[in-house]
Parts: C-alpha cells; sequence; structure tokens
C-alpha cells in the first residue's frame, strides 16, 4: 500500500508538472464542445439565397417573404437577374439560387403546375442536399397555404423524437465524450509507460520489489481522476452551454463512462507493452485507436451506411457501444434496463483488454 | 560458499538458437568491489540482468544475497540496488521527490525516510538544492544522486550498469570515491564498466567473451598472467579472440 502511495503522489506530480500537456488535456475537451456546438455545424441557419425574381409581383413577394421569415435563409437583397448567378456562386456570395418564373401568379390562380428552378452550390453535396430540402419544404408549405379550399389528398406529420429541432449536440456530445476519453487515456497512459522504458527508469523498478500490478495501477490511476473529471466538463458544457442536459440518471452516465475509461487504459497499457519509442506509441494511439473511433464509432459516419464487412467490423470498436450507451441515457433518458446489452459487451470488452494488457505486461518483463 | 554476496555455478541462458551466457560460475565476496568487464555483445548485461531477478536462467544456480534468483526473486529485489547506465531518476522531479518516491518503493517508513534523506542530502552537500529539479543539476551530481539513492534501502549488493558513461574524468574519481566508501561499509558492488582505468580500481575482475568468463582474477594477478602491464592490454588480449560480433 505505502509503495502505491509513493507511485501514485509521483505519476500525480509527473501530470501536474508538464502544466502544458496538462492544460491541453483539460482544455480538449472544452474546445471540442465549443467547436462542435457552434462552429462546425450541420443545422441550416441563415444561409444565403439570391432570388431571380422575374414575376416581381404580390405573390412572389410573398415567397421571398416566407423564405426570409423562416429563420433558415438570409434573402440576398436587392434585384438580380440571371447574369448574376454566375457571379455569386464563384464569390460564394451565395449557396443557394431561387430563380421564380414571371407566370407563378397567373399559373397559380388557374391551379396549372408550376415548376420553381433551385440552384444550389454542390461543391459541398451534404450541404446542398439539406439546403434543397428545407427550401422545398417551405416553398411547400406556401403553395399548400394558398390552397385554401382544396387539401391534397395525403400529408405527412413528422415528430422529431429526442431531438425535435434536429439539433446537431445530441450526436456529437456522446461523439466527444467517446473520442476525448480514448485520446486522453490511451495516449497518455502509453505514452506514460512507454517514457519511463525509454528513460531507463522501467528497469530500476523493475529491480525494486515493486510488483508489475502496483506500477501499472499506479500509472492509471491519475488518467482515471483527469478523465472523470474531462466527462464533468463535458456535462456541464452540455447542459449549461450547448443546453443539453442528461436526461437519464447521472450516476449511471457517470459509472458507464468509467468503464469505457478503464477500457480505454487497459488499451494504453496494450499499446506500451509494444511499442518501444513514445513517438510509435503516439503513432499507434492515434492511428490505431483514435481513427477507428471516429470512423466506426457510428459519430460521424452512419454505420448503417457501410458495406457490411465494415458494419461487423464497428462492432468490435469499444468507442461504438459506449457511444450507443451515452447516447440512450444522455439523449433518450433510458435506464440500466434498456443497454444492458451494450453494457454487458463493453465490460466484457474491458475485462478482455485488462487481462491480456497486464499478461502482455507481465511476459515482456521476464 | 552461501556466505558469498553472490554465488554463480554453471549459469546458462539461451535467447532461441542464441546463447548469451554459457555456463559461467564465480562467485563474490561480502564487500568486496568486483568489475564485470566484457566487450559489447559479450553477454554481462544478461548476466547482471539474472543476477537481479530481470530474468529468469535457462539453466544453472545464481545465489544472490543468500536468495535463490530462480525462486526467491522477490527477497533478492529486497536486497539489491540497482543503477542502470542510462540515467534511472526523474528529471521531471525534485531531488526531494526523487528521494521520497525510491524510499516508498522500498518501504521504508516516514521516519526512516526523513532520517534517509536528509542524512543523504548533507552528505552530497544538495542542501540548496533539495528542491530543485533533478534536469537542472550537472551530471556528475545526478550519477552521484542515482547511486545514493540505490543505496538509500541499505543494500548487501548493489549493481552498476557502466554508472560512469559519460562523465569527465574528475566526476569519474569522485564517483569512485563514493564506491570505496560504501564498500568499506560492507556493501558488496558488481560495477560493469569500459573504461579499463576503472577496471583496476576493483578488488577482483572478470573478463566475459562469447558467453563464458575468459579470465577471472586480482587486475594485478591478471596483468602478471598476461605478460602486459596495463589492464587495456589484458582486455585486449582476450576480446580480439571474440567470435562473437558486437551487437
Amino acid at each position: 500500500m505505502k509503495q502505491f502511495t509513493a507511485f501514485v503522489v509521483k505519476e500525480f506530480r509527473h501530470m501536474l508538472r508538464d502544466r502544458k500537456t496538462l492544460m491541453i488535456l483539460i482544455g480538449m475537451p472544452i474546445a471540442q464542445i465549443l467547436i462542435f456546438g457552434f462552429a462546425l455545424s450541420n443545422e441550416v441557419k441563415d444561409a444565403r439565397i439570391l432570388v431571380v425574381d422575374h414575376a416581381r409581383d404580390a405573390t412572389s413577394a410573398q415567397l421571398v417573404q416566407r423564405i426570409s421569415q423562416s429563420g433558415f435563409f438570409s434573402v440576398i437583397p436587392g434585384v438580380h437577374d440571371e447574369h448574376d448567378v454566375e457571379n455569386a456562386f464563384r464569390r460564394s456570395e451565395a449557396n443557394l439560387v431561387l430563380v421564380i418564373p414571371a407566370d407563378l401568379n397567373k399559373r397559380m390562380v388557374r391551379q396549372e403546375h408550376t415548376t420553381l428552378q433551385v440552384i444550389a452550390d454542390a461543391s459541398d453535396p451534404n450541404h446542398a442536399t439539406t439546403l434543397v430540402a428545407y427550401l422545398s419544404a417551405v416553398i411547400g408549405n406556401q403553395a399548400r397555404s394558398t390552397l385554401v379550399h382544396q387539401r391534397p389528398p395525403i400529408t405527412t406529420q413528422v415528430r422529431m423524437l429526442y431531438n425535435p429541432q434536429l439539433k446537431g449536440a445530441p450526436n456529437f456530445v456522446p461523439g466527444v465524450m467517446a473520442l476525448v476519453l480514448m485520446l486522453v487515456c490511451v495516449m497518455m497512459t502509453s505514452i506514460a509507460i512507454v517514457r519511463e522504458k525509454e528513460l531507463g527508469t522501467l528497469e530500476v523498478l523493475l529491480t525494486s520489489p515493486v510488483k508489475p500490478l502496483v506500477l501499472i495501477a499506479s500509472k492509471v490511476v491519475p488518467y482515471l481522476v483527469l478523465s472523470v473529471c474531462n466527462i464533468g466538463s463535458i456535462v456541464l458544457l452540455s447542459t449549461f452551454v450547448l443546453g443539453l442536459p442528461v436526461q437519464g440518471s447521472h450516476v449511471l452516465l457517470f459509472a458507464l463512462s468509467t468503464l469505457f475509461i478503464l477500457t480505454s487504459l487497459a488499451l494504453g497499457i496494450l499499446v506500451s507493452t509494444i511499442a518501444k519509442t513514445q513517438a510509435v506509441a503516439m503513432l499507434m494511439s492515434l492511428m490505431g485507436m483514435l481513427l477507428p473511433t471516429l470512423l466506426f464509432s457510428g459519430f460521424m459516419f452512419p454505420i448503417e451506411n457501410m458495406p457490411w464487412p465494415l458494419q461487423v467490423l464497428s462492432n468490435a470498436i469499444p468507442a461504438n457501444w459506449y457511444y450507443r450507451i451515452v447516447k440512450a441515457v444522455m439523449v433518450k433518458g433510458l435506464g440500466i434496463e434498456s443497454i444492458w446489452k451494450e453494457t454487458l459487451i463493453l465490460g466484457g470488452m474491458t475485462l478482455f483488454f485488462v487481462v491480456v494488457s497486464i499478461r502482455r505486461f507481465k511476459v515482456r518483463l521476464s | 560458499m552461501t556466505s558469498a554476496a553472490i554465488y554463480v555455478e554453471n549459469l546458462f541462458k539461451r535467447f532461441g538458437k542464441f546463447t548469451a551466457v554459457d555456463s559461467i560460475s564465480f562467485d563474490v565476496q561480502r564487500g568486496e568491489i568486483f568489475g564485470f568487464l566484457g566487450a559489447n555483445g559479450a553477454g554481462k548485461t544478461t548476466a547482471m540482468r539474472i543476477l537481479c531477478g530481470l530474468l529468469a536462467p535457462t539453466s544453472g544456480k545464481a545465489v544472490v544475497a543468500g536468495y535463490d534468483v530462480s525462486t526467491q526473486v522477490e527477497q533478492v529485489k529486497r536486497n539489491i540496488g540497482y543503477m542502470s547506465q542510462k540515467f534511472s531518476l526523474y528529471e521531471d522531479l525534485t531531488v526531494f521527490e526523487n528521494i521520497t518516491f525510491y524510499g516508498g518503493i522500498y518501504g521504508l517508513t516516514t521516519n526512516q525516510l526523513a532520517e534517509q534523506r536528509s542524512e543523504l542530502i548533507e552528505r552530497l552537500s544538495l542542501q540548496s538544492e533539495t528542491h530543485s529539479l533533478v534536469r537542472s543539476l550537472p551530471l556528475g551530481w545526478k550519477q552521484k544522486l542515482a547511486f545514493s539513492v540505490a543505496m538509500l534501502h541499505h543494500p548487501q549488493i548493489v549493481f552498476l550498469d557502466e554508472p560512469t558513461g559519460g562523465v569527465d574524468p574528475v566526476t569519474r574519481r569522485n564517483f569512485w570515491d563514493m564506491i570505496y566508501d560504501a564498500a568499506d561499509r560492507g556493501t558488496t558492488i558488481f560495477v560493469t564498466t569500459h573504461y579499463m582505468d576503472e577496471a583496476e580500481y576493483c578488488n577482483r575482475v572478470s573478463i566475459m567473451v562469447d558467453g563464458r568468463i575468459a579470465a577471472l582474477g586480482r587486475p594485478r594477478d591478471l596483468k602478471t598472467n598476461a605478460g602486459v602491464a596495463t589492464m587495456d592490454e589484458v582486455f585486449y588480449q582476450l576480446a580480439r579472440e571474440a567470435k562473437r560480433g558486437a551487437e
């Protein structure tokens, strides 16, 4: 116990003394949440739209007003014609162009089929598709509201559960949590152990009566504490800055986060048994751990859209299961009875990695 | 024979097809300064690692401080100190913190630790540097501190793996004064070195060639037997017969 205390004190000193790294480790989740929350958003807000209005009458004015009041678009002021379109896209002044034909009013009165032209900048295909869909919806609403007497035969009524405003936060906050824990735990643990290998201090420790288990356990304690703090800061930011409070139990969220932290720490130890230098440890953590987390957790790219071999592969990524758990607890407010399967799988993975990494660590010594 | 600090009989270590240590036998008496020489790749590091309990021997027997290294690793480790050729203190911790940490892992009580720590700091005249980071100390001081820390728990035997690599001659001389001091107080010193002048400081030396001990004895006797004037020449004569290249 005395050994363990001495060790943990030393590890904390290492961590606290390296101020720059510590600032990065604490600041990273905060920065990521803020960046994802405010800068990297898929939500449509004030997209610039250029309207080429050939009609210039009350009907077209009403339509343009409706578009600008929707909140999704800001209409570029002034009168424009076809010649402005090319320039507007080239100078990135407009994201979208709407061309209203001169006979809009006439055709609507006669209840004839009318086509409006929508031109989008598809150099960013996802964004272009989203914008077109939003604009079509707004125009559709307007068209329907003018047909007072005649209702279209079928309408759909859509309710977006758990996230009615289709905000990005419920998707990326769990993603950032998985990402940050993976990064801090795997990279920092492996570097901390490999550093001692490089310095030659590990050899000295191994000639002392310290048990390898004590050595490993004390290495991970500071990063465990730091990671729980990071989860805390993410949850706080999410609740008070992004307006996304934890719907389910905080205790459950933190308990399962700790489970994932242990998985990541075990992976970090595993990396440290393979890597010989700190640079290799860092590369392995980034390429071998972080990249799969980004690609296969479902946070950036929907897993359902992947070819089946990759879908199968994604099941082997611990972050995938953690991401599902966090989404369930944080966004849907579900309890353990709904996610026991995911928890069991994650727990099994943790156990597996802990056993393998500790065995590898011992084998390497003898 | 069990009264010897280190007793080695037919110690053998093989990695796959490669025989690193080929049936070596020797013993080291208590309080002796034993030089363990050999060219790079001769097998001295492997032998030393076995004696420190870092590696298990393939066969043969080694008793260190009265305990068998194959079966009583724990007790062996409790009774030895080790200083590696790489600098073995933490540069980002202070002198005080380094001593406290190593005291802690050897299970010194708080009182023992406080006593040892102040005595050590005084002996090395490090009072003004107690709370400086080890990084800021000159290399010579670091080496002395590392040696003292390896001796913190009063081990019976201390293993020094090329302790003076890259250190200037004056500091090396000072360092050897510390080794003599420790030996006078009854500690057995087991030291590897590539400096042949340091070999002369040892009570006895062994020279390893291709995993075997090619010569063992007092430096004076080795020189006489070989009919040469310096340890350098003794070493050269033996090492050039080596068939194994340096790693």
